[in-house]
């Protein structure tokens, strides 16, 4: 999640101490400043002890820097206690002797004072301390304790003065926490002790929801983040946003992942983009969980993982509403291929459901995240606040190359083509969905606003939701504009009529010419016919006169014969 | 800082190195007023608390105390264990209740007070 590596400082001479605090290390670009001492003031329950500690035991779990806590007002049991809730087992770190505690008890009571001391012996049980485990890290938690038990502030003064050079000189990375106080950053100006670096935490209230607040005042000879920065604590220690740092220069796959929609899929020419981002806004009631529930169980199908942020309802809700239109996301649970998180969004700030989706998705490693509403988020935080942070983790999905589909509810009056959350410019594709009141009735209607990379329909569609789910019927345009519902059944209807009796006609076309053509070969018949007896009659009168010929050539010749025979007699 | 022994964290080897104090009383039977005093080396002020609340325990207990010294440059692991911040410390261990007293004792009449030693 955190970059390990050491970030580049303005010197050679200039170390910085990573302290493996999510989020710290990136915004003071490496931690603080090493073998420093650095000052930590806040309010009573802001977390200043637990700064501490998870300073002390990431530096030995990760960076192999032994470390001590010195308490003035804990004691170790209760240090022990407080950090296991964590996840931190101290007694173990103690019996490695990579840890050491140290209680500090000043009894009041019990303490006259009279004439010269020093704190040579704190002094000498830090030093034993450190020299115990060789340590690279002290926290001293909370110094400004010495200041009630003891009356001379004098000699109190020059000797933190002297402890915390002592410090410096020995090269220990140290964290001194302190109480805030009026006017002043601490109760008692320790800022005017710790030159280096302070970082201030805060506690606020704001709508009801409370949000833990860190800014570092100074940091010198190191460029840092000067903005607040929202943090909170949780089983898993402490997380400052930004969790990391937006960067653009991620990977982008042509890939596609299914909608779960046919025809949706057509629409955006096979599907969304693996990795990218979908907006789905559209105003309540118009099917906007349908959709998402359809995306995720394409995903669940194709043995994707999915993990399902639902701020509106809880998983048996969406699983028993997705069942009726024919969906088994239930099936896909059980396979763990879906895992939903459902919380109200009040319950707490933005930050935290931040953190925890963060947190979820590093455990889960899903390939797609479905954030179902995204808007309701936007309530708890203070505006211009949330759209960063939504941002940032769009880019945070981006970088892993998580799809990301994200449900934006419209308000009533609010415009249509706006996404509450400025999140319109950094989506890949935006979907809208939106209500059509024609003829008495409300329908719905889908389309695309923008769908980067890719060629794209530029339908409205209708958006029916049957017990099968859901489908894009194509919409007709009428010369009132799209026609939905029963306004395009009739439109249907009307066609269909149309078309039988075009059907109709065809036929009895067919069948007029199909007479006709028998009409004709009928008389093509008698004429053949006519021709055949013609021609008869031709042979007859051809064969007639031969005969004829015949008989003639042959009296002729019976003619001559007699004319011979005559003469012959005469002679 | 210096090594060198000026404080004996035995009490009985004091004896030797206090020129003209009186001597504390024998090992062998429990003094009532058992005084440890934890300093830093041999600092002016740790010096000067010595001093001081010799003094005060020669004029007022004279051979029912016994100061134990404690150099905590070398025995610093006694520092976490009694809970020293401040040096010089002194600590009444007896009677009971336990007393603490910082700061080099040069207010005699507040030292008093603080190790709760009743003048008669």
């Amino acid at each position: 999640m955190t970059s390990r590596k050491p970030l580049k400082t303005s010197g050679p001479a200039f170390r910085k101490a990573l302290t493996g605090i999510s989020g710290f290390d990136e915004i003071t670009h490496g931690g603080l400043p090493a073998g420093r001492p650095t000052l930590i003031c806040g309010s009573a329950g802001c977390g200043k002890s637990l700064f501490g500690a998870e300073f002390l035991v990431k530096g030995i779990r990760d960076y192999d820097e032994p470390g001590v806590l010195v308490s003035f007002e804990e004691t170790p049991v209760d240090i022990v206690q407080n950090v296991a809730s964590l996840g931190y087992d101290l007694t173990d770190l103690i019996k490695r002797k990579k840890l050491a505690i140290d209680h500090v008890v000043i009894d009041r009571q019990q303490i006259d004072e009279n004439g010269e001391f020093d704190l040579e012996g704190l002094f000498i049980r830090l030093a034993y301390a450190v020299d115990s485990v060789g340590a690279k890290r002290v926290v001293l938690d909370t110094i400004e304790s010495l200041f009630s038990g003891f009356d001379n502030q004098a000699i109190l003064r020059s000797e933190l003065r002297r402890l915390f050079g002592w410090l410096k000189e020995r090269g220990l990375t140290t964290i001194i926490t302190a109480e805030r106080g009026d006017g002043q950053l601490t109760r008692q100006g320790l800022e005017e002790y710790v030159s280096d670096c302070v970082v201030l935490l805060d506690h606020r209230v704001s709508g009801q929801v409370s949000t833990r607040r860190l800014r570092i005042v100074k940091y010198r000879g190191s460029t840092h983040g000067t903005n607040e920065f929202p943090f909170l604590i949780d089983e898993d220690g402490i997380s400052v946003l930004p969790i990391t740092t937006a960067a653009m220069d991620y990977q982008v796959s042509d890939g596609r992942v299914s909608s779960g929609i046919e025809e949706l899929d057509d629409m955006l020419d096979g599907g969304y983009y693996v990795g990218s981002s979908i907006l789905l806004s559209g105003t309540a009631g118009t099917g906007k969980s349908t959709v998402a529930a359809h995306l995720a169980d394409a995903t669940c199908k194709a043995k994707k993982r999915c993990l399902y942020f639902s701020f509106e309802e809880s998983p048996h809700q969406i699983i028993r509403n997705t069942g009726t239109i024919g969906l088994d996301l239930g099936g896909h649970v059980k396979k763990g291929l879906l895992e939903f998180h459902s919380a109200r969004p009040t319950a707490f700030g933005l930050e935290m459901h931040l953190v925890q989706m963060h947190k979820k998705i590093e455990q889960f490693k899903p390939d797609l995240v479905v954030v179902d509403p995204i808007s309701n988020l936007r309530h708890n935080s203070e505006d211009g606040e949330s759209s960063e942070m939504l941002i940032r983790l769009i880019d945070f999905l981006r970088s892993r190359g998580i799809t990301a589909f994200l449900i934006s509810l419209t308000g009533g009056g609010s415009a249509l083509e706006t996404s509450g959350e400025d999140l319109s410019s950094i989506v890949d594709t935006w979907m809208l969905l939106r209500d059509v009141e024609s003829y008495g009735e409300r329908n719905r209607i889908l389309y695309i606003l923008k769908s980067r990379g890719m060629p794209h329909s530029n339908q409205l569609r209708e958006f029916v939701i049957s017990s099968d789910g859901i489908h894009l019927v194509k919409a007709y345009l009428g010369s009132k504009g799209v026609l939905t519902g029963s306004a395009r059944l009739a439109q249907e209807g009307r066609e269909q009529i149309e078309a039988s009796a075009l059907i109709a006609q065809e036929q009895m076309q067919v069948l007029r010419i199909r007479q006709r053509q028998r009409a004709l070969e009928a008389q093509m018949e008698a004429l053949r016919a006519e021709q055949l007896a013609s021609k008869e009659e031709m042979d007859r009168i051809e064969s007639s006169r031969s005969e004829r010929s015949d008989l003639e050539a042959a009296s002729l010749n019976a003619m001559g014969r007699n004319r011979t025979r005559s003469a012959k007699s005469k002679s | 800082m210096s090594k060198k022994p000026t404080f004996n964290p035995d009490p009985l080897r004091q004896q030797k190195m206090e020129d003209g104090a009186v001597a504390p009383a024998p090992a062998a039977e429990e003094p009532s007023w058992h005084l440890r005093l934890f300093v830093a080396g041999q600092s002016p002020k740790s010096l000067l608390a010595y001093s001081n609340l010799k003094k005060i325990c020669d004029q007022y207990l004279s051979g029912k105390y016994r100061i134990e010294l404690v150099d905590l440059i070398k025995e610093p692991h006694l520092a976490q264990a009694h809970q020293i911040v401040a040096v010089p410390t002194l600590v009444r261990q007896l009677p009971e209740p336990i007393k603490r007293v910082i700061g080099d004792l040069s207010n005699r009449e507040r030292a008093l007070v603080g190790m709760d030693l009743h003048v008669a």
